[in-house]
């Protein structure tokens, strides 16, 4: 067996799909950190997710749902104008904001919504930063008939408010959090305190690679669609595999999505995170580059915590990056060096939404912006046939408020 | 015998249940919080349960949730509880149970906290967000056995799992009222009686009941069957709705005294 000694114990690196282990850690990362309350729900939702998803019809059922609804297969385009901008390698754009409702959140959506449904679940909650979880969640809820509430910090309420008022025209109740920060952290506080007093007919829809086990990885396979065309897309395109990856990370399942497929290739994998106002000033949100080992909502991975233990609040101009912790994957992808972590900052973010939008007509989520702006750079780097492929995770008509 | 297993033998023998009673330590700052907790050891508590507060209690109701900020608004660090439990442990007998969430326990170093935790003369420690699933990656750290580690059950908790859990426990056995976080309403008393039943039946160790108790009558309905009541969110209210009032410590052991003729059976 060929493993890895870390300071957190050994983690085994047999290959992409030996992690989760049965406990699902992901090496040292990962687990189940949840009260007592909720541990029949999520072995259940484990025992139910192992039995129920590789079934025909529910893969078949999903696939109908992604093709026909969600609009799958998204598009790969080659960005010409903003590759020659930046002056080196080709960056070709995975189109997830042309997604029905605008962001790769629907592809996991769909996935845990009719997983609720094939186990007779009615009600859906989620947590929501962007808002665009909560949209691809009430969009869900709507199409398969069920009740639906979504979690949203003050803050986020205020800062992506055409997402909220999406969601209540999709039937959904929007219950705004108020306690620390009013953002992703808190939303998702508060939702799990909801799931605990209403766990025996509501299903919890995580929106991201984070979350106690098995929600990392049920959440990446229901992703994983994205590098699994973006792969055959790439061959078909140019006959090779590109040279790099580039995606943002909040909690990281944009990013898990595309990378997953991808893992035994020897090409770069690079995650984005927000660097907010500068990694100096101590606002940011650069969780994996700053952070230290410790357990946040449900798993062990990184976080952005004092000496003592109690967890920081983050900053990004993006709600959707806006988060303290990151999925337990990442962590270890970090820790094995087979992915990089860097940061870019609010303005270097800011400053390539404006440049996608005038050099290519496409307007990204501030979130995605990210993974723009360190694509810009890492081109600039690379040679005129070298390739990376951005994963445009969401389209930004919800950001037009914070930029005017 | 350890301090828990003392203290329920000698309860038993009595006829009464344990009056458990948690607030966070340093709530609502370090010197009136150690004025309150002697008060409350001084007026008929049992066992004292003392919580180490967390940024982001996600098993906590509101009431617990305000406390928790304002002992972290006071600047409370873990070292700081460790140095409060000390200073309880210098006034009364009664056992100490410090009650986490895992983040800050693992940010101290599990090894540390034992040691620090036996130190002070505390006698457990329950962490709400460490299921046995995970708890070996502490104990393993544990250089002696000389800390209970309280173990809940839930009402969601099947048979077959209460038998696992029962099985790793130590001290008692922390059952979980109802579906809900701390502090919730809605207690089914019927409910409560039937699971503290089935547990008698798998486990020697002591039964407690809480989350979400506060009322006398239903202290006493719980205490005719269970062998502790634990009551948090309602002292923390008191608090909470005292906080500039000069007599609040005299009002918290008021309400000790009136909640343990309860216990009584
Ligand atoms: C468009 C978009 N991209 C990225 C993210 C970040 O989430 P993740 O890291 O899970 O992909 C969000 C989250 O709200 C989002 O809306």
């Amino acid at each position: 067996m060929n493993t890895l000694t870390t300071p957190m114990g050994e983690a085994n690196l047999d290959g992409p799909n030996a992690f989760p282990d049965e406990m699902g850690h992901f090496g040292p990362y990962g687990g189940r950190y949840v009260g007592e309350t909720l541990m029949p729900a999520i072995i259940d939702l484990e025992k139910a997710y192992a039995s129920i998803s590789p079934t025909p019809e529910f893969q078949e059922a999903l696939q109908v749902l992604l093709h026909d609804y969600a609009g799958r297969p998204t598009p790969l385009f080659h960005a010409r104008r903003l590759s020659a901008e930046a002056g080196g390698a080709a960056i070709i754009l995975k189109r997830e904001d042309l997604t029905h409702t605008g962001a790769h959140k629907i592809n996991n959506t769909l996935g845990q919504g009719l997983l609720a449904h094939f186990t007779g679940k009615t009600k859906l909650i989620a947590e929501t930063g962007a808002g665009q979880h909560g949209v691809a969640t009430a969009t869900t809820a709507a199409l398969l008939g069920m009740e639906c509430r979504i979690f949203m910090g003050k803050e986020d309420i205020r800062r992506q408010a055409p997402n909220v008022r999406r969601m209540e025209l999709l039937g959904a109740r929007v219950v705004p959090v108020s306690s620390g920060s009013g953002t992703l952290k808190d939303a998702m506080n508060e939702a799990m305190r909801f799931w605990v007093s209403a766990v025996q007919d509501t299903f919890y829809v995580i929106g991201s690679v984070a979350g106690p086990h098995p929600y990392p990885a049920m959440v990446r396979d229901f992703q994983k669609v994205i590098g699994i065309e973006a792969r055959q897309q790439i061959l078909d395109m140019q006959g090779s595999l590109p040279n790099a990856l580039v995606a943002c990370v909040g909690g990281g399942s944009n990013a898990m999505g595309l990378f997953y497929p991808f893992l035994e290739d020897d090409i770069q994998m690079i995650g984005v995170e927000a660097g907010g106002k500068g990694i100096a000033t101590g606002k940011h949100a650069a969780t994996i580059t700053q952070g230290t080992v410790g357990v946040l909502h449900g798993s062990k991975s990184f976080v952005l915590q004092d000496s003592n233990g109690q967890i920081q609040e983050a900053h990004s101009i993006s709600a959707g990056l806006d988060y303290p912790g990151v999925g337990p994957e990442h962590a270890l992808l970090k820790e094995t060096g087979r992915a990089t972590y860097v940061t870019v900052t609010d303005d270097e973010a800011l400053s390539a939404f404006k440049t996608l939008c005038l050099l290519e007509g496409i307007i990204p989520a501030l979130e995605s912006s990210h993974a723009v702006a360190y694509a810009m750079q890492e081109a600039a780097r690379r040679s005129k046939d070298e390739s990376i492929i951005v994963n445009l995770s969401g389209r930004g008509d919800k950001d037009l408020g914070i930029l005017s | 015998m350890n301090r828990i297993e003392n203290t329920f033998t000698k309860l038993k023998e009595k006829g009464e249940s344990a009056l458990v009673g948690f607030v966070t330590a340093g709530d609502p700052d370090m010197r009136r919080s150690l004025d309150i907790v002697k008060t409350m050891c001084a007026s008929g508590l049992d066992v004292l349960e003392l919580g180490i507060p967390f940024s982001d209690p996600t098993a906590d109701g509101p009431v617990i949730q305000r406390s928790s900020a304002r002992s972290l608004e006071g600047g409370t660090r873990l070292s700081d509880v460790m140095d409060m439990t000390r200073s309880v442990r210098a006034s009364t007998d009664i056992p100490i149970i410090l009650f986490s969430y895992y983040n800050p326990i693992l940010a101290y170093s599990p090894a540390f906290f034992y040691d620090e935790a036996v130190a002070a003369g505390a006698d457990g420690v329950l962490v709400v967000d460490l299921p046995p699933e995970e708890s070996d990656e502490m104990t393993g750290l544990w250089p002696g056995d000389k800390l209970s580690l309280i173990r809940l059950v839930a009402p969601t908790t099947p048979r077959e799992r209460m038998d696992y859990i029962a099985q790793a426990a130590t001290g008692f056995l922390y059952l979980v009222s109802k579906t809900g976080v701390t502090g919730s309403d809605g207690l089914d008393l019927a409910a409560i009686a039937a699971n503290t039943a089935v547990l008698k039946s798998i486990s020697s160790l002591p039964i407690c009941v809480g989350f979400g108790i506060s009322a006398p009558e239903d202290v006493a309905a719980i205490a005719a069957a269970a062998d502790g009541v634990v009551i948090g969110s309602a002292f923390e209210k008191i608090i909470e709705d005292n906080l500039e009032n000069p007599d609040l410590i005299t009002i918290m052991g008021a309400t000790v005294k009136g909640l343990k003729t309860a216990t009584v059976r």
